[in-house]
């Protein structure tokens, strides 16, 4: 067997042994975080989005409460009103909600038994606005007044300031937990690192005094552990799309979880986790390597 | 000062001044070291074991910085050259150490050709001249041999090899044939004298002082961490002669090889 080496046909070996013992352990840990870290940020683009949609529906409409005045009956003065409105620019409809229906709204506080009926039950006009320019609400204000219409206008600002407010919280808090994994792999890394070079502390002292630069030990490092991350980022990444195309698929058209629409587009948000996965390890990584080369003479 | 010279070098590669070093909080291991090494010369480091050889070559191969005192190492002050010079200072050292250092991963060819890696030389330029010098070292048929597999004597030939395949401009040895039989010893310290007379300076620790009073090269004593006068200084004019070695016989790529690779080589643009 040693007769056939051939120097001719001799390739340079890893310079680095090629496998650790905690290598699995240190794959299995980074993928663990790039798949919760890829799974946030796929629910967090999806509550942006439901988010979005309630705001647009909130938007797209306001509520009208109509108060009599005088004799004038309250179905009077809500068609005049609604009459009033619908001839507002930026209105695409008006619609004055039936008593009945107005009625139905109050039976779970007030019950069946008639009550309702001698109540004065204010009656609510429905307000779909024109999505390209809606009205404003101080415009459907003015429209109630030149029609001698007492009346109050709801577009629904208290609860889309709710919703926006809580789009932005979804969103604060998955961008801080990409940030908080991508921080606690890049710690496991660099501890990894320190494992590393500890453990095959006889080879860097070699190939340190042998004349390789900080920069050339380092390299080694980075390299391995940007190659394993990017593994763990494959895998990890990969689960998370698979998780939320399995939701997408399960529950129908739409998914799982319908108040947390998934998109089929949403699962890209997996494909660079290998890459930023590997960079950042390689950052991690090069920086502890040096910082423990240089501790040297 | 002490100098150190035989036959007729001029330039100092290394030069030691009032040196001392120190481990730690520990009484210093070296104390007020003066002297020179010009290029060309050969000598033999001597004194008893825990006198501070190891130490010595420690400070020339930059394994540590001294506590106290100025070192220069090819006509540079080492305590304020840049750490980023520090490596291309370390590839014009071959050096054999006590311990062998053998990368155990490593084949016992891969071994041989770290410094040509590290140095950024293309396998092509070099394949042949390790598999020579493999061959010399009597290592012919374990090319790609695991260190583990090899015997404590193969170990140092691997290690030696190794240390002056690069053709360093100085060879620093601690105890290089202690494991070898005699045999061995005397053809190992025939290619350090000759790569000595091709210009390398060379440099061996040894408390073995018959094998330094046979070589008949000059030698200078180290205890109790102080350098003491130079315990024989009369080396011939060509030391190969006095040690009655074959005249020929060494690796022929040290024949061909200049004296260490340019230090221009960068190990930036080569990678891992």
């Amino acid at each position: 067997m040693s007769m056939a080496f051939n120097p001719a046909r001799w390739k340079p070996a890893a310079l680095l042994p090629r496998e650790e013992a905690h290598d699995g352990a240190l794959v299995f840990v980074v993928a663990v975080l790039c798949f919760l870290a890829c799974a946030t940020a796929i629910f967090a683009i999806s509550a942006d989005r439901a988010a979005q949609g309630w705001a647009n529906q909130l938007q797209g409409s306001a509520t009208v409460i109509i108060r009599t005045k005088g004799s004038e009956s309250p179905d009077m003065a809500a068609s005049r009103a609604a009459e009033a409105l619908a001839g507002t620019p930026g209105v695409a409809q008006a619609l004055v909600l039936e008593r009945a229906k107005a009625e139905a709204l109050l039976e779970p506080w007030l019950g069946t038994d008639g009550i309702i009926k001698d109540l004065p039950v204010p009656r609510l006009i429905t307000v779909e606005l024109d999505p390209s320019a809606p009205a404003s609400a101080k415009a459907l204000d003015n429209a109630l007044r030149a029609a001698g219409v007492d009346g109050t206008v709801d577009d629904h600002s208290l609860w889309m300031q709710d919703i926006i407010h809580a789009g932005q919280i979804a969103r604060i808090a998955a961008v801080s937990l990409f940030a908080l994994m991508a921080l606690a792999a890049a710690a496991v890394i660099a501890f990894a690192t320190r494992a590393g070079l500890s453990a095959r502390h006889d080879v860097v002292e070699i190939m340190h005094l042998t004349g390789a630069t900080d920069g050339f030990i380092a390299n080694l490092f980075q390299a391995r552990f940007a190659a394993m991350a990017a593994l763990a980022g494959l895998l990890g990444g990969g689960a998370a799309a698979l998780l939320a195309a399995g939701i997408r698929l399960l529950g129908g058209g739409y998914g799982l979880i319908p108040v947390l629409p998934i998109g089929w587009l949403d699962l890209l948000v997996a494909l660079p986790s290998p890459v930023i996965a590997g960079l950042v390890a390689a950052i991690a990584a090069r920086v502890t390597a040096l910082g423990l080369i240089r501790a040297m003479p | 000062m002490i100098e150190l010279a035989n036959r007729d070098q001029t330039d100092t590669i290394v030069r030691f001044d009032g040196v001392g070093l120190r481990y730690g909080r520990s009484p210093e291991t070296l104390q007020d070291l003066s002297f020179e090494l010009k290029a060309g010369s050969f000598h033999f480091l001597t004194g008893p074991s825990g006198a501070g050889k190891s130490s010595l070559l420690k400070l020339i191969y930059l394994a540590h910085r001294p506590s106290r005192g100025r070192i220069e190492l090819f006509g540079q002050d080492i305590g304020r050259s840049k750490r980023k010079d520090l490596p291309f200072m370390r590839r014009r050292i071959g050096v054999v150490f006590q311990e062998m250092h053998l990368l155990e991963h490593l084949t016992a060819f891969d071994n041989v050709a770290l410094p040509m890696r590290l140095a950024g030389q293309k396998p092509a330029t070099y394949r042949t001249d390790i598999a020579e010098l493999l061959q010399w070292v009597g290592l012919g048929t374990k090319m790609h041999a695991m260190p583990e597999t090899l015997s404590g004597g193969e170990r140092q030939r691997l290690a030696i090899a190794r240390a002056v395949v690069a053709r360093p401009e100085i060879i620093l040895a601690d105890e290089p044939t202690g494991n070898l039989d005699q045999e061995m010893g005397q053809r190992i310290l025939k290619l350090f004298t000759e790569l000595n007379r091709l210009g390398t300076t060379v440099l061996i620790a040894s408390h073995d002082l018959d094998l330094v009073a046979s070589s008949g090269m000059p030698a200078f004593n180290i205890e109790s961490g102080r350098l003491t006068s130079p315990y024989m200084d009369g080396a011939a004019d060509d030391p190969a002669d006095d040690l009655g070695l074959m005249a020929s016989g060494e690796p022929e790529f040290i024949y061909r090889r200049p004296l260490t690779l340019s230090q221009e080589d960068s190990l930036e643009d080569q990678g891992p």
